[in-house]
C-alpha cells in the first residue's frame, strides 16, 4: 500500500475538535495529545496523562460506563494507542455508545526522536477497531473528511474510532497541569459536584 | 475443581460496597466469582486482554464516580506494573483480588518465578498487599481492603492463597 502523506496541522485538528464540546469528557493521551489539548483551552473535564502509556482508551472506557449520559472522547497518539492495543477489542466488547477514540496520528513517536510507528509502516489503525466491533472506524486524510468526521465523534453511537492523519511539524510546548491529584480532583469535583470528596 | 463458598462471600462484600464495575482476566480460581460478577444486573463485568487494562479502567470509573475492582492471578500483576505508577500518583483507589500460582503445591515451574516476586514488585509500586492463607479470613480480608482503598484512596491487593485455591491439576 502506497503511504499518503500527512497534511492536517494536529493543533488546527484538536482544536476544531473541541471548539463545541459542549459537556463533553476529554482525556488526553501521553504526549503531544495532552499539548495539543492543553492549547486548544484548558478545561476542568479534561484528564491529561502525563504517563500510564498505553492506557488511554481504557480510561475512557471506564469514564464511558461510569457516565452513560456523557460523552466521552479519548485523544491519543498513534504510539499511546499501538502500546494498548488489545483495549481497543476490550472496548468492542463492551460497545460503550458515548465513547469516541481519536487518534492523532502522526506515524512517529514523537517525544522520543522522531523514530517511525507502526502506523507509518503499514498498520491500520481503523481497521484493527472496525474488526474489534467499533460501530464507525475510520482515517481521517483531509480537511473535508474532517469536517464530515466532526458530528461523528460526538453524536454517532459508540463506540467510535477516528485514526487523524497529521503532519509532523513542531508545535510549541503548552503543558498543563501535572500533578496527579490536583488533575483527578479537579476534574472529579466538576463533574460530580460535592460527591467527589471523601 | 470443588466450588467453594469464598467467592459468594467476595461477591456479597463487593456489593456491599457498592462496586460497580469488575474488570478480569480469567482465573480458575476466580471462575465462580467472575460468574456472578457476570450474573449481576447491579455490575458490569469486563473482560480484559491484559491486566494492566483493568487499572486504567479502574482509573476512568473513579474520574467518573464509580468504584471497581480487577480480578487477575497473580502472574498478571507483573503486567500491570507501570499503569499501577499512574493511580499511585493519582490517588486513585484500587481493588485488585489475586489469586496465586506458583505458590502452594504448584507442578508448572514457568509460574514460580513471577509468583515469587509479586509481592515485592506490587509492594515497590506502591499497592498495599494483604495475603490471606484460610478460606474463612477472605470476607473480612477483602471488607477491609475495601475500606482501606475507597476510603483512603489507595490501591490495595488480596492475595488468595494457592492454598485455597487449590494447585491446578495437569490431568
Amino acid at each position: 500500500m502506497k503511504h499518503r502523506k500527512p497534511t492536517l496541522d494536529r493543533r488546527k485538528v484538536v482544536a476544531d475538535i473541541l471548539r463545541n464540546r459542549g459537556d463533553a469528557l476529554v482525556v488526553a493521551g501521553l504526549g503531544a495529545p495532552c499539548w495539543d489539548v492543553a492549547a486548544a483551552s484548558d478545561h476542568p473535564l479534561n484528564f491529561y496523562l502525563w504517563g500510564g502509556m498505553g492506557g488511554a482508551a481504557m480510561i475512557g472506557l471506564g469514564l464511558a460506563l461510569a457516565q452513560p449520559g456523557r460523552r466521552v472522547l479519548v485523544l491519543t497518539g498513534d504510539g499511546e494507542l499501538l502500546m494498548g492495543l488489545g483495549s481497543l477489542a476490550t472496548i468492542g466488547v463492551q460497545q460503550p455508545r458515548n465513547l469516541a477514540v481519536i487518534v492523532v496520528d502522526n506515524e512517529h513517536y514523537g517525544e522520543t526522536g522522531m523514530q517511525l510507528t507502526h502506523t507509518r509502516l503499514g498498520v491500520d489503525l481503523a481497521g484493527i477497531a472496525k474488526a474489534s466491533g467499533f460501530r464507525a472506524a475510520g482515517t481521517v486524510c483531509g480537511g473535508a473528511q474532517l469536517r464530515t468526521w466532526l458530528p461523528r465523534l460526538y453524536r454517532q453511537p459508540g463506540p467510535v474510532f477516528a485514526a487523524i492523519k497529521v503532519t509532523t511539524r513542531p508545535a510549541p510546548l503548552v503543558l498543563p497541569l501535572r500533578e496527579g491529584p490536583a488533575l483527578k480532583n479537579r476534574f472529579r469535583e466538576a463533574l460530580l459536584g460535592g460527591k467527589a470528596r471523601l | 475443581m470443588k466450588t467453594t463458598a469464598w467467592p459468594d462471600t467476595i461477591h456479597r462484600v463487593l456489593t456491599e460496597n457498592r462496586v460497580r464495575q469488575v474488570g478480569y482476566v480469567p482465573d480458575s480460581g476466580h471462575a465462580r466469582l467472575i460468574e456472578l460478577v457476570r450474573g449481576d444486573r447491579g455490575m458490569r463485568a469486563v473482560p480484559l486482554t491484559t491486566e494492566e487494562e483493568g487499572v486504567a479502567l479502574a482509573v476512568g470509573a473513579w474520574l467518573g464516580g464509580e468504584r471497581s475492582a480487577l480480578l487477575m492471578q497473580s502472574s498478571g500483576a507483573g503486567n500491570c506494573i507501570n499503569m499501577l505508577g499512574m493511580a499511585n500518583e493519582c490517588r486513585v483507589p484500587l481493588l485488585a483480588l489475586v489469586t496465586m500460582r506458583g505458590q502452594w503445591g504448584e507442578f508448572n515451574p514457568w509460574q514460580v518465578p513471577m509468583s515469587r516476586a509479586t509481592i515485592p514488585s506490587l509492594e515497590a509500586i506502591g499497592v498495599v498487599v494483604r495475603p490471606v492463607d484460610r478460606a474463612a479470613e477472605i470476607g473480612e480480608t477483602v471488607a477491609a481492603a475495601a475500606q482501606l482503598a475507597f476510603n483512603t484512596c489507595r490501591m490495595v491487593a488480596v492475595l488468595i492463597s494457592q492454598r485455597i485455591v487449590g494447585a491446578k491439576a495437569f490431568k
